[in-house]
């Protein structure tokens, strides 16, 4: 019963979004729900605007010039274009990890610090915080030990959880996945999968990836995006047993991409 | 055949950039072997905290050079750095979309080969002449202006080096620009800045033309910045061309000293930022600590 309760709860919601880099019409059209807990995978072949949808969620198009939006993609029903939005603030709500681990170059502790330590969290409660966050990301008991150590000295997947531990740190809402495990080996992505999915007890997960089956795996939505479309957009199962449309039927059966 | 040709090919390559360096290397370590000999052969601990003497009379040091360097390159220093290190923060992470400031870059790379005189005869109109006098200060800023493109160019580049993928990250978290660049991409890039850094610190202790136009010389200490102030360079120009045998002496003697100072600065540096003195040690140390809390664990 509450699951389905909460599975109506929309948390974010894309109204009609184009995009443009300049004057190239990148997403067309776009409306989508992304429902609160859960897990919202996008796929598509390379160069369909995945990973340019999503970093729209967070503005992240924002930091280049000569990049606009038309539509609205609302957060709990308020438009983030909305002038007196603050990014920063923004940013800290939907945060976001990238496809290749990107560890700052400080210790372990300072990098999931480093959000919080923005937010002015001190002392006993930093520590706290961090070891959470560290645990949550089911990374503390490896670097418990080494937290003053350089985190470039953990391995590719460690890395890729110290960043995932260092975004649920200051506590979004909603967290994106930038193709998160295309750089790692099967048994770190196992674990990154496994992390994902025990994370959307408490936030709100979208996720690019080119792995179907991961998109399979791990998601409660998918949408199913082309040449700048939104082609389908549905619960996984049904996207992936039975797709309404002929195009998502060819690129779920790998007929194509 | 073909396989003989190769391997052949691959060793006279080798042959032949193995001879080149040692072609380059070969004078570079000359002239630091004869500064090396002659200097030590006159180095006096007097040269330090003598006065000149009359020319003609031997004996005598040169401390109004020696103070006057250091004063002289310090401040050029201070003035200096600060100054290169935000103009190449401000190229790369502010001037990068911006015509103007591509321009300004590429002019900014022009002056890192400007002729030394051409800066001090620039400094000698725009602070000596005002103020009437030869002067310390304006040695100071033409040295400083000297090291700022440098020092610029050098942080500029070495902040493109760092993958944007990293300051998105930092932006990611809620982070304003200011604290991205200064907590996250100045962190990465320190290293490389500091080359920079010392790349300009070297290239200023061995000026000597902005300097003729702008300190001049001083044979009596002088701490006052508004005058006439002696520096190492000068003076060793000045006794290399001069008549008497222990003027030369002299020079061999500051040349040395100026070469070593400029040496252990670069090596003290470099050890304190990388910490690659250090670092092995933490290392040997934690292994200790960590070997003696498994044997207690264990128990």
């Amino acid at each position: 019963m509450v699951e389905t309760q909460t599975a109506l709860k929309k948390r974010m919601e894309v109204i009609n979004l184009n995009f443009y880099y300049g004057s190239n019409n990148v997403l067309k059209h776009i409306n989508m729900s992304v429902y609160d807990r859960k897990v919202t995978a996008l796929i598509g072949p390379s160069g369909c605007g995945k990973t340019t949808l999503l970093r729209c969620f967070n503005r992240m198009h924002d930091l280049y010039p000569g990049n606009r939006y038309e539509g609205d993609i609302l957060l709990d029903g308020k438009s983030i274009f909305d002038k007196d939005i603050d990014l920063i603030e923004l940013r800290s709500r939907v945060g976001m990890v990238f496809q290749k681990p990107t560890p700052f170059p400080m210790s372990i502790f300072d990098n999931v610090a480093f959000g919080l330590r923005l937010k002015g969290v001190k002392g006993s409660k930093l520590k706290d915080r961090v070891e959470k966050a560290l645990k949550d990301a089911a990374l503390w008991d490896e670097v418990k030990d080494r937290l003053k150590d350089s985190a470039f000295s953990l391995s590719g997947g460690q890395q890729q959880r110290l960043c995932i531990a260092r975004a649920i740190a200051v506590e979004p809402e909603v967290l994106l996945f930038d193709e998160p495990t295309s750089a790692l080996d099967p048994i770190s992505t196992a674990k990154i999968e496994e992390l994902i999915v025990e994370l959307k007890k408490n936030i709100t997960i979208i996720i690019v990836t080119h792995n179907m089956q991961q998109a399979a795996r791990i998601s409660d939505y998918t949408a199913f995006m082309y040449l700048g479309e939104l082609v389908e957009f549905g619960p996984t199962e049904k996207i992936f047993t039975k797709p309404e449309k002929k195009l998502t039927e060819d690129y779920i059966t790998g007929r194509f991409g | 055949m073909k396989k003989t040709y190769r391997k052949f090919l691959n060793f006279f390559m080798l042959f032949l950039s193995s001879l080149m360096a040692f072609y380059g290397i070969f004078w570079l370590f000359w002239i630091l072997g004869s500064l090396f000999i002659n200097g030590i052969k006159y180095l006096k601990p007097e040269l330090v905290y003598l006065d000149p003497t009359p020319p003609g009379v031997e004996g005598g040091g040169l401390r109004p050079a020696f103070v006057g360097h250091f004063i002289i390159t310090s401040l050029a220093t201070l003035i200096g750095i600060p100054a290169g290190i935000m103009a190449g923060i401000f190229f790369s992470e502010y001037g990068r979309n911006s015509t103007f400031f591509k321009v300004l870059r590429q002019i900014t790379d022009i002056m890192v080969s400007t002729p030394s005189i051409i800066m001090g005869a620039v400094v000698y109109a725009l602070l000596v002449k005002p103020i009437g006098h030869f002067n310390g200060l304006s040695g100071a800023v033409a040295l400083a202006l000297l090291m700022m493109p440098v020092i610029a160019v050098t942080t500029d580049e070495m902040l493109r080096l760092v993958p944007q993928q990293m300051r998105e990250a930092a932006y990611a978290l809620g982070a304003y620009k200011w604290q991205v660049i200064k907590d996250v991409v100045f962190r990465a890039a320190k290293v490389g800045i500091l080359t920079g850094v010392l790349l300009g610190v070297a290239r200023i202790t061995g000026e000597t033309a902005p300097l003729l136009f702008t300190a001049l010389n001083n044979n009596s200490l002088n701490l006052d910045l508004m005058k006439p102030m002696a520096s190492l360079t000068v003076t060793i120009f000045n006794y290399v061309m001069g008549p008497y045998d222990y003027w030369h002496k002299q020079a061999w003697a500051s040349a040395f000293i100026l070469t070593m100072g400029v040496l252990l600065l670069s090596v003290i540096a470099k050890t304190v930022l990388n910490g690659n003195i250090l670092k092995p040690l933490s290392h040997i140390a934690r292994s200790f600590t960590k070997k003696g809390k498994e044997v207690s664990n264990s128990w």
